[in-house]
């Protein structure tokens, strides 16, 4: 795991909040395709420098109030890795359970009140509630119910407090745990309907070809675990990503660029990679629901993703049933405890918007010397940018405003993060 | 209802700045589980949500996130114009956030680290809390903000009566709950005396210790109960990472940081 190795500590630029498109079109030609992300960075790679392991979930948490535990997962993975720490299968069970949570709330806020809208033509949920009261209604239930995981494995639903490195401060309460279960069974039916809902929807015509990219377990759906695969055929270690995959830093951008080594072509990860390429690893409610929506996989219609991660809505209630069915509080500690040493590790989860990769190096008392992190929006940006390219021409002949909005509506496909994710494209044509 | 209350529904703005999302988030929350109080609110400028975007001036705005560049420090100065009520929400909007911590550092230092060429980064060399720059009207702590807080804001502003927040620290919260007090029974450095309640005290219900996303309470002696956790044995460096934590730049947590670490005009005791 901990082969010494040297790296630069880069701070993370946040990809969320506003951003803007510039095109400038030659003709039929498209010149420019810039989707400009213009958050103030943060340093997040920079501020862990210098803190306790201990530590290091609280912070990474604050990087994202949609995903903070992929943040926190993977963090936690990546350090018990470089400290050799086993957590074992209860700890495992929990922590899957209370990413499935954090799916649930992500992705049935961004398909109901986020991306719908964009469908059936409305500017919000707001506008859209008042002619499809169920369908928003049914949403919010569906993210309070995400929420209502995350608190009961995490404490609180935004940034949880019960993560720890070597497990969790506290096992959650038997009772609360097992109340969970009726609420869930309504979700997991409920997004079985969504599925049909939404696949119902009207898709642009447009197939880009692309790489997907995607942990792949031995016998699960990919949250915690696995090795880094891709439709190209890359097969590789966690501890590999380096060497696949570099970030590149463009002028109009405060996001970094990811792209594959040594092809520099762009590539996707999220919902449409990891159904593209771990399909058969869905629960079988989940899996019944993606054969029967009418998509012919794999899919490379971005717009569709809205059905992928409807289908992952109901993939993680089906999950968490199963899990907070099972779960029984265990006789040992909550948390494996650790003692400090030099070493480096790094990990990679399934973040609600795909795959989410750290690396630290620790110093030997305890305190984080170095650290990077490549989170998902970063990684399908360049993916976006390429999308805009082959979909631009499409859009032309419309008006301004209406081209604007299909292309709002490819990027929100990627549901690039939450304020991004809505009215966030000036757009500039330039003909 | 008072005889004060607005006829027409407030229009509400809504506003982000360097932040990590999750106070809007918990702004949907609340919205998603009080539909009736939502009716009576126009939401004309909450980009989170809608594209629908109505020109100012607005009743109500509030704002999440802290100033990190030139051109937020021009923007929120143009938002005070707009807003005839300003609040604050959550840690980085109220004390400059996680991200304050760059604020003891050298700026370039930082950009250089990450980005090949900085040239192209703009940022200031320091995260700052919102009323830095310009008055605000209210302002509502914690990393994240709690929904029944944000629920009681949004009541009073459309009734017209003032909010009721409570000023006192997490172990009011603890002694409610029942929690038994980790700093007193195991010993561990808890910011719960000093840090403003709110959250519910759930760290200390987890058997952990708090570490302030609310900030400072009122009349907290930060120095009192730092001198005390030094006594019992925690390591002074433990100490200055917990008071530099997500309210590092709140005024009260700064001058114990700089007095911890021996950097501040309070270094004499």
């Amino acid at each position: 795991m901990s082969t010494p190795r040297t790296f630069i500590v880069k701070s993370l630029a946040r990809v969320e909040g506003e951003g803007a498109l510039r095109v400038r079109v030659d003709g039929d030609r498209v010149e420019i395709a810039e989707f400009n992300i213009y958050e103030p960075p943060r340093f997040f790679e920079k501020l862990l420098v210098g803190r306790a392991i201990d530590e290091v979930p609280d912070l990474v948490a604050r990087i994202c109030g949609i995903c903070p535990v992929a943040y926190q997962m993977t963090a936690c993975r990546a350090i018990e890795g470089a400290l050799c720490i086993e957590t074992g299968p209860a700890i495992g069970s929990l922590r899957r359970l209370l990413y499935c949570g954090e799916w649930i709330q992500s992705h049935a806020l961004h398909v109901h009140l986020l991306h719908a809208p964009d469908f059936l033509g409305y500017e919000s949920g707001f506008t859209m509630a008042v002619d499809h009261p169920q369908l928003v209604a049914a949403g919010f239930r569906m993210k309070g119910l995400g929420n209502r995981i995350m608190e009961v494995i995490g404490g609180r639903a935004v940034h949880p407090v019960n993560v720890a490195i070597g497990g969790f401060y506290a096992w959650p309460d038997e009772v609360a745990v097992g109340d969970l279960v009726p609420d869930l069974e309504w979700g997991l039916s409920a997004a079985l309907e969504l599925v049909e809902q939404v696949s119902r929807f009207d898709f642009p015509s447009f197939e880009p070809r692309q790489e997907f990219v995607c942990l792949r377990a031995p016998d699960e759906y990919p949250f915690n675990d696995g090795r880094i695969i891709s439709s190209d055929g890359l097969d590789i270690t966690v501890d590999d990503y380096p060497d696949h995959f570099e970030e590149r830093q463009v002028s109009w951008s405060t996001a970094l660029h990811s792209l594959r080594i040594p092809s520099g072509r762009p590539y996707a990860v999220g919902p449409l990679a990891r159904l593209n390429l771990c399909r058969d690893q869905l629960p079988p409610r989940a899996a019944a629901a993606a054969a029967r929506c009418g998509l012919d996989w794999p899919v490379h219609n971005p717009f569709q993703t809205i059905i992928a991660r409807s289908i992952e809505i109901a993939a993680a209630f089906e999950e968490a049933l199963r899990l907070a069915r099972e779960w029984t509080r265990p006789t040992h500690p909550p948390r494996v405890s650790h003692s400090p040493r030099e070493a480096e590790g790094c990990h990679a989860t399934e973040a609600p918007r795909g795959l989410l990769w750290q690396r630290y190096a620790l110093d030997g008392k305890g305190l984080v010397s170095g650290a990077a992190i490549v989170p998902p929006t970063s990684q399908n940006q360049a993916r976006i940018e390429a999308d805009l390219r082959a979909f631009l021409p499409q859009v032309l002949p419309l008006d301004d405003s209406e081209a604007t909005l299909r292309c709002e509506q490819l990027i929100r496909s990627y549901d690039p993060c939450i304020s991004c994710a809505t009215h966030f494209l000036k757009l500039t044509v330039e003909r | 209802m008072t005889t004060h209350a607005p006829r027409t529904r407030p229009r509400v703005a809504v506003y982000k700045f360097a932040s990590c999302d999750g106070c809007q988030l918990q702004f949907l929350a609340a919205i998603g589980h009080h539909a009736e109080l939502v009716s009576k609110i126009d939401f004309v400028h909450f980009l989170e949500a809608s594209r629908k975007v109505e020109p100012g001036p607005y009743d109500i705005g509030f704002v999440e996130g802290s100033v990190t560049t030139a051109h937020d420090a021009e923007r929120i100065r143009e938002i005070r114009k707009q807003c005839r009520v300003l609040v604050t929400i959550g840690a980085c909007a109220t004390s400059g956030g996680i991200q304050a911590l760059r604020n003891w550092g050298r700026i370039d230092d930082f950009v250089a680290a990450v980005y090949a060429t900085p040239a192209f980064i703009e940022t200031l060399a320091t995260s700052t809390a919102i009323a830095e720059h310009v008055p605000v009207d209210f302002e509502l702590r914690g990393c994240p903000i709690d929904t029944g807080q944000l629920v009681e804001i949004l009541t009073a502003l459309v009734v017209g009566r003032k909010p009721r927040v409570p000023a006192t620290s997490v172990c009011a919260e603890c002694k409610a709950n029942g929690t038994v007090c980790v700093a007193v029974a195991r010993g561990i450095p808890c910011l719960g005396p000093v840090t403003q309640a709110g959250c519910r005290a759930i760290c200390p219900a987890h058997g952990r210790g708090c570490y302030g996303c609310f900030g400072p309470s009122d009349t907290a002696n930060l120095v009192s109960l730092n001198l005390h956790y030094e006594a019992g044995g925690t390591p002074r460096s433990e100490l200055i990472r917990l008071v530099h934590g997500i309210n590092a730049w709140s005024p009260e947590f700064r001058a114990e940081g700089d007095r911890l670490a021996g950097t501040g005009e309070d270094d004499r005791r």
